[in-house]
């Protein structure tokens, strides 16, 4: 056996062992994120839920994983970008829309006293128990059925700011989603979806943000792919980017055909990604690159 | 008798050099890989260009090598990841065969590998029509050509 055919052996052996050989990295700090001077504290860490089964040593914060200036801009509610759409959703709360001529604050009254908690539960089942909703199955529900008005599009831009004005009353709160019960098969299908290799470059989720966060493609820094940030102010394309609409662009990305936003495998990969961040607390409004 | 036949060789010598690359090309679903993930012969039927390949290994569009390994020879290519292994030293740990494997599908060699298979048209989950969302119809043209495969081959035996 020459060396070569040695290492491949080596290499091949090292594969087959559930401990990948080219390691994730670690996070050099785990300081919070500590907005407006310390007002407000958002931890980055949190310890892996059990149900991970020890796939990651440690939870964190995709903030952590972006560059200094990118941070920064989290850390200051004046100079966040993301705010503009938070104040557009707060104007959208108090005005009335639809043939009953009711607004949001007509029935749940304050944002902040209405909706603490939501997004830190979301997804979860309907009303009837029959369907996983995401915050924006709710919020649609809402308009159609009691205001009497159109459903938004799911990446629309009155939904996104919606969703993150919704998102801020939970700022602070661990993600905390139900996985057992009716969600359980949901759960088991995101999961399923979570390790797919899809598309000609044959990509999972797994590959990159459970294999190698902290590595580097390119110049793209891979983060654990938590989502307790979203909705998420992108500076990429300068704009509020949903849940399912990153998704989107990741399995895109992969030379694949994603599924569609608002889809039920989206929403079941949206319990999953949810559940793998339980612990770490709803960012309200974050900045990514 | 003075007959021109410049024109008549031509044609055949255009006609024997497209037979030749015809037959001797090797499909993306006829590449024979050995036990160990390796391709005995060439893909194209030709030897590769070192410095097309080094290009081929560069442009985002086709090899994108660099996005996820380093190559410490070469510190003009910008931002180079640290997903796979460097690739310093290529050329002596393995050989021709082996390294054409592992470019054509690394799958073979590693079966777990993150790497995507670079000469491969079906057996995909869902694929695209590239980067645009649209679903696309198997067999895919690989993402690299047989002799673009060649290439980087022989960039990465040139690496020592």
């Amino acid at each position: 056996m020459n060396y070569a055919m040695g290492l491949a052996a080596v290499l091949s052996a090292a594969f087959g062992l559930a401990a990948p050989l080219y390691a994730a990295s670690e996070p050099e700090t785990v300081a919070p994120i500590s907005i407006n001077e310390g007002e407000i504290e958002l931890a980055t860490e949190a310890e892996a839920p059990a149900h991970l089964n020890g796939a990651l040593p440690k939870i964190w914060s995709g903030w952590l994983f972006r560059d200094a200036t990118t941070q920064s801009m989290q850390m200051d509610d004046f100079e966040n970008p993301a705010m503009v759409f938070v104040d557009q959703g707060l104007d959208l709360w108090d005005q009335p829309d639809g043939a009953e001529g009711k607004s949001c604050a007509d029935c749940h009254g304050s944002i902040d006293d209405s909706m603490k908690g939501v997004r830190a539960a979301m997804p979860k089942m309907s009303e009837d128990g029959t369907d996983l909703w995401s915050l924006e199955n709710f919020v649609n529900n809402c308009r159609t059925t009691r205001m009497g008005a159109e459903a938004w599009g799911w990446s629309s831009a009155p939904m996104e700011s919606m969703t993150l004005a919704i998102s801020m009353a939970s700022r602070g709160m661990p993600v905390d989603v139900a996985i057992d019960g009716p969600a359980q098969s949901w759960w088991d299908k995101g999961k399923e979806i979570y390790y797919s290799r899809y598309g000609q470059l044959q990509l999972s989720c797994a590959n990159c943000h459970e294999d190698h966060y902290g590595d580097w493609i390119r110049a793209d820094h891979l983060s654990q792919g938590q989502i307790s940030g979203f909705p998420v102010y992108r500076l990429n394309g300068a704009g509020v980017v949903s849940i399912h609409e990153r998704f989107f662009g990741c399995v895109r990305d992969t030379r694949a055909e994603p599924f569609a936003q608002g889809s039920p495998e989206f929403r079941a990969l949206e319990l999953y990604v949810s559940s793998r961040g339980m612990g770490l607390p709803v960012e309200g409004a974050s900045v990514r690159h | 008798m003075n007959i021109n036949l410049a024109p008549v060789l031509a044609v055949l010598t255009a006609l024997a050099g497209g037979t030749a690359a015809a037959a001797a090309e090797t499909p993306p679903a006829a590449t024979v890989f050995e036990e160990d993930g390796s391709i005995a012969q060439s893909l194209s039927g030709a030897p590769g260009d070192p410095q097309a390949g080094r290009q081929t290994m560069e442009a985002r569009g086709l090899g994108n090598c660099y996005a996820c390994h380093l190559v410490e020879a070469t510190p003009d290519i910008q931002f180079m990841g640290d997903i796979g292994p460097a690739l310093d030293g290529a050329g002596s740990r393995w050989s021709a065969a082996q390294l054409r494997g592992i470019v054509a599908d690394a799958k073979h060699t590693f079966p777990d590998s993150m790497m995507p298979s670079f000469y491969k048209s079906a057996g995909f989950l869902r694929p695209g029509e590239g980067y645009t969302a649209k679903p696309a119809t198997e067999p895919l043209p690989p993402l690299l050509t047989a002799q673009q495969v060649e290439d980087v081959v022989s960039y990465l035996l040139s690496l020592k």
